[in-house]
């Protein structure tokens, strides 16, 4: 049984470009990309960010595994996306194939709805890079 | 799990802190944290309780150098020890490299051990991994407590309790005042990262 995620060049290069086209392009100040043991697979930001990714992340996959344990109490497999607003900053977790969680860190500027539609794309485009 | 980034040539290891309740996993991170405050650039994230137990976990990351050129990210995480945590014990479990199993000394607690390590076991199996093919460290924590006259476990009968069917590396030591939690810290990392090691010669 493999017990690494083992992430080669390329792979990290097309997650990138993605998710810079994607979401940095967008205005976002944050993208990372997690595993649900809270490992950071790839962060970018848009240059003036200084967010410890590393602890966030294992939060996060807390979070989420905290958040997925409620869904079940309630009858649900999952809650697949989660979204905390904050005043000035709000955090948005998306769930990527089994494994993945995206989460993307933003400011007033930046309109919600516009960004899920936004991270719908990038699910896709990861979904297919996973196959 | 340990995650390998090529292009970044680094890999992250996820090291857990098991045991009983107020059994000192929180403090060794502590220790630990105060110890190299210069080279841990993030905070420690604790999340406890009004009387200050660890509710979900503590969280502390850092840097170990380099292997074969890769940088190594160590992550150590406690979990909640009281018994009907165990919900959260196992979310924190996910993909773990590592294990601390930190044992009370006190012979109050003895059954306390013996329950968490069988939880444990447990909680792996769900994962499917087996404790006895996995790295893990044992620390018999407490040690000082002789001083204050209060009534300690002997050390073999720890052993015999504890390790006689694991067989794996076994420190005597305080986490209150540091004794032997960095060689312990050391010595899961050394056991840890070998496996990982194949993986980057491949």
């Amino acid at each position: 049984m493999e017990f690494s995620l083992d992430f080669n060049e390329e792979q990290i290069e097309k997650l990138e470009s993605i998710l810079e086209e994607q979401l940095i392009k967008l205005g976002v100040e944050n993208v990372t990309l997690i595993d649900l043991s809270g490992n950071v697979i790839v962060t970018i930001d848009n240059g003036s960010s200084t967010k410890d990714v590393y602890s966030l992340a294992a939060l996060a996959a807390g979070n989420y595994a905290a958040v997925s344990a409620m869904a079940k109490i309630i009858g649900e497999q999952e809650f697949s996306l989660l979204f905390h607003k904050g005043e000035n900053e709000s955090i948005h977790f998306s769930k990527i194939t089994d494994d993945f969680l995206l989460i993307t860190i933003f400011g007033k500027k930046v309109s919600l709805g516009f960004l899920r539609l936004k991270v719908a794309e990038v699910i896709k485009e990861i979904e297919e890079l996973f196959k | 799990m340990s995650l390998i980034n090529r292009k970044k040539k680094e890999v992250q290891i996820k090291i857990v802190y098991y045991g009983p309740g107020r059994g000192g996993k929180t403090t060794n991170l502590e220790f630990i944290n105060n110890k190299f405050k210069e080279r841990i650039k993030n905070e420690m994230i604790t999340i406890k309780t009004h009387g200050d137990r660890t509710l979900f976990f503590d969280f502390l990351p850092f840097d170990i150098g380099k292997i074969k050129g890769y940088s190594i990210k160590v992550q150590l995480y406690t979990v909640p020890g009281q018994v009907k945590y165990n919900a959260t014990r196992k979310l924190v479990l996910r993909g773990v490299d590592g294990i601390v199993f930190v044992a009370d000394s006190m012979v109050l607690r003895e059954d306390m051990n013996l329950i968490s390590l069988d939880n444990l076991k447990e909680n792996l199996l769900a994962f499917n991994r087996d404790l006895y093919n996995f790295p893990l460290v044992l620390q018999f924590n407490k040690r000082d407590l002789v001083k204050e006259g209060i009534k300690l476990i002997p050390i073999e009968k720890l052993k015999q309790d504890l390790n006689s069917k694991l067989k794996v590396p076994c420190f005597q030591a305080s986490a209150l005042s540091g004794i032997n939690v960095v060689p312990t810290l050391k010595k899961i990392i050394t056991e840890t990262v070998k496996s990982v090691q194949i993986k980057l010669t491949e």
